[in-house]
């Protein structure tokens, strides 16, 4: 391999999250140049529906969407050198990789093509042994450990960063699939692959944070979701998901396939970079920590976006790690309440409701209610309703340890309708789904812990 | 003095981290940056909030952007998963902070009215041109 340091790489944004467009990536692939397809699929809570889904059948626990998505566009992959790197993995990246090199060989790329499979993510197998190993796994807000929560915990996860998937790209993987990777090197991976960055090139290695930070949320980099101006936005129905023209110095421009509608710019890329954001001076991820505070944007063409001026620090002795426990359940109700006094209406319903609840001894962790329409998303921050407000969506949502008092509630929703306020409907949707919740438990544990179980495997097509 | 919306002088965008919402404030221009700074206080966003965050506020600046990045603690009702609230990710407190009410001077007042808002001729069933 050589460092040409006049080099310009594509990495380009094909999914935001599991369930994004799913024309995103052919779009990607097709509309113009690329060098790298990058995909998010996971999400906090993704994780532990996949561990679910995989208790039900062992080989399932991954994106399900990703296999037949590279069936569409693997041969023109291979065509184009365009390599894939996602985190579809899951719960079950060894299972994905498998369905992956049936697709490809559906999609005719047999013997031209090879899938690489990151696995050691996981540490549901082995957390008693970490535990007992002293690893305490402390809640990383409330200090507890994880100890008081065991018996509960549903699945387990550290954000691994990019080593193995460069290693897998050194193997000639033409699509790298993993577990649990953090979002953000699935975009920095192949810039550390493709222009030799080190561990030690920090300043690089937090731009290439950022130019991950903005293609993990898909089109939200490039016009979508975006508030400045969104009544000017061209051609949303045919959005240019974000791609990065990554450069040997780290410095990097955020652009789109030239005809795809949406827009990037420099309001537009500053929104997406503040967005999940905390302390922007200390950016954490497995590789690097980055500042932001001296990040310079500018608009260098139609749709083009520079950024320079990221610093680096080195990383941490630590990864983070992503726990699900189950915590109870939960379930939300809804009717809908038509003028006159449509507020009014639903909140006496409110008042009935709690009142029946009580009556009936069930305890909740708490009660919620809500009126879409007026103070749903606004809280006190909407002011009093309208008085003439033609309709609201009365919604009252429980949550309990105690699943049969969530069940019982959800048949108090439905008589309401005959023994409540009047001019009410919308109950088509049925009886309310008791839910269980999983929640999170954010732990830190040394790297130590995790890099020795890390692997790389390499199928051939 | 006259008073204004902080829509027609800052974009937002936020986003969820456990049980703490995140509210990056953008200004539209960046002469009125030093007027956000200045009144977009830590303070003055807990006040705005009241009991709609639970915990404390913190606030960050990032200038070369002319943007404020405030952690709302305690605002998601526990957060993701466990949340009962319609945003329980936190998606559209950007917008309730752009409510606050800002006292301006008379020029950025006229200046920015109506900025973050959709113009009256809008036709929201007529496709976009670039």
């Amino acid at each position: 391999m050589t460092h040409d340091d006049t080099r310009t790489i594509r990495i380009g944004s094909g999914q935001g999250f599991w369930g994004d467009d799913l024309e995103a990536p052919v779009r990607q692939v097709h509309d113009g140049p690329l060098d790298y397809l990058m995909m998010d699929y996971l999400a906090e809570v993704t994780m532990s529906i996949m561990q679910k889904q995989r208790s039900r059948r062992p080989e399932a626990g991954f994106a399900r969407d990703f296999p037949p998505l590279m069936e569409r566009i693997f041969e023109a992959c291979v065509e184009k050198g365009v390599r894939v790197v996602t985190n579809a993995g899951g719960v079950n990246p060894e299972g994905c990789g498998a369905e992956l090199v049936e697709a490809g060989r559906a999609a005719g790329v047999a013997g031209k093509a090879r899938v690489g499979v990151v696995t050691g993510d996981g540490l549901m197998d082995r957390l008693d042994d970490l535990l007992e190993a002293g690893h305490e796994l402390r809640h990383m807000e409330t200090g507890e450990p994880l100890s008081t929560v065991r018996d509960r915990v549903q699945s387990a996860n550290a954000y691994i960063g990019a080593g193995p998937i460069v290693e897998a790209l050194e193997a000639g993987a033409d699509v790298v699939v993993t577990g649990r990777s953090t979002d953000t090197a699935l975009t920095y991976a192949p810039m550390m692959y493709e222009f030799g960055w080190s561990p030690d090139d920090h300043h690089r290695l937090a731009h290439g944070v950022v130019a991950g930070h903005i293609n993990e949320c898909g089109a939200q980099a490039s016009g979508g979701n975006a508030l400045v101006d969104w009544w000017t936005m061209p051609s949303m129905e045919r959005v240019g998901f974000p791609l990065i023209e990554a450069h040997p110095d780290g410095s990097f421009v955020v652009t789109k396939h030239d005809g795809t509608g949406g827009r990037v710019s420099r309001p537009v890329v500053t929104e997406q970079l503040l967005y999940e954001m905390g302390d922007p001076s200390d950016y954490i991820t497995p590789d690097v920590v980055a500042d932001l505070t001296g990040l310079e944007l500018e608009e260098v063409g139609p749709d083009r976006v520079r950024v320079t001026g990221v610093r680096g620090q080195p990383a941490t002795d630590f990864l983070k790690v992503s726990i699900a426990y189950s915590d109870g359940y939960k379930a939300v109700g809804t009717l809908v309440y038509a003028w006159p006094d449509a507020a009014a209406k639903a909140r006496s319903a409110e008042r009935i409701l709690r009142a029946r609840l009580d009556r009936l001894g069930l305890t909740f962790d708490e009660i919620r209610c809500e009126l879409v329409g007026w103070n749903a998303t606004h809280g006190h921050l909407a002011g009093s309703p309208p008085a003439d407000i033609p309709e609201v969506q009365f919604r009252f949502a429980v949550r309990s340890r105690d699943r049969d008092a969530v069940e019982r509630f959800t048949r108090e929703i439905a008589p309401l309708v005959l023994t409540g306020p009047p001019s009410v409907t919308g109950f088509a949707g049925g009886r309310p789904r008791a839910q269980e919740i999983m929640a999170f438990w954010p732990a830190l544990l040394r790297k130590e812990a995790v890099r020795p179980h890390l692997n790389v495997e390499i199928l051939e097509v | 003095m006259p008073t204004i919306q902080l829509v027609d002088l800052a974009h937002a965008r936020s986003g969820d981290k456990g049980d703490t919402a995140n509210v990056g404030v953008i200004a539209y221009d960046p002469r009125d940056w030093e007027l956000l700074r200045e009144t977009l206080t830590e303070e003055r966003v807990k006040d705005h909030f009241g009991e709609m965050v639970k915990g404390e506020v913190e606030r960050y600046e990032l200038p070369n952007l002319h943007a404020l990045n405030f952690m709302l603690h305690g605002a998601l009702g526990g957060g993701g998963t466990v949340s009962l609230m319609t945003d329980a990710q936190g998606k559209v407190f950007s917008t309730a902070l752009l409510r606050m009410e800002v006292e301006v001077s008379d020029e950025v007042a006229r200046r920015a009215r109506g900025r973050g808002r959709v113009p009256a001729e809008f036709d929201p069933a007529a496709p976009v041109e670039p």
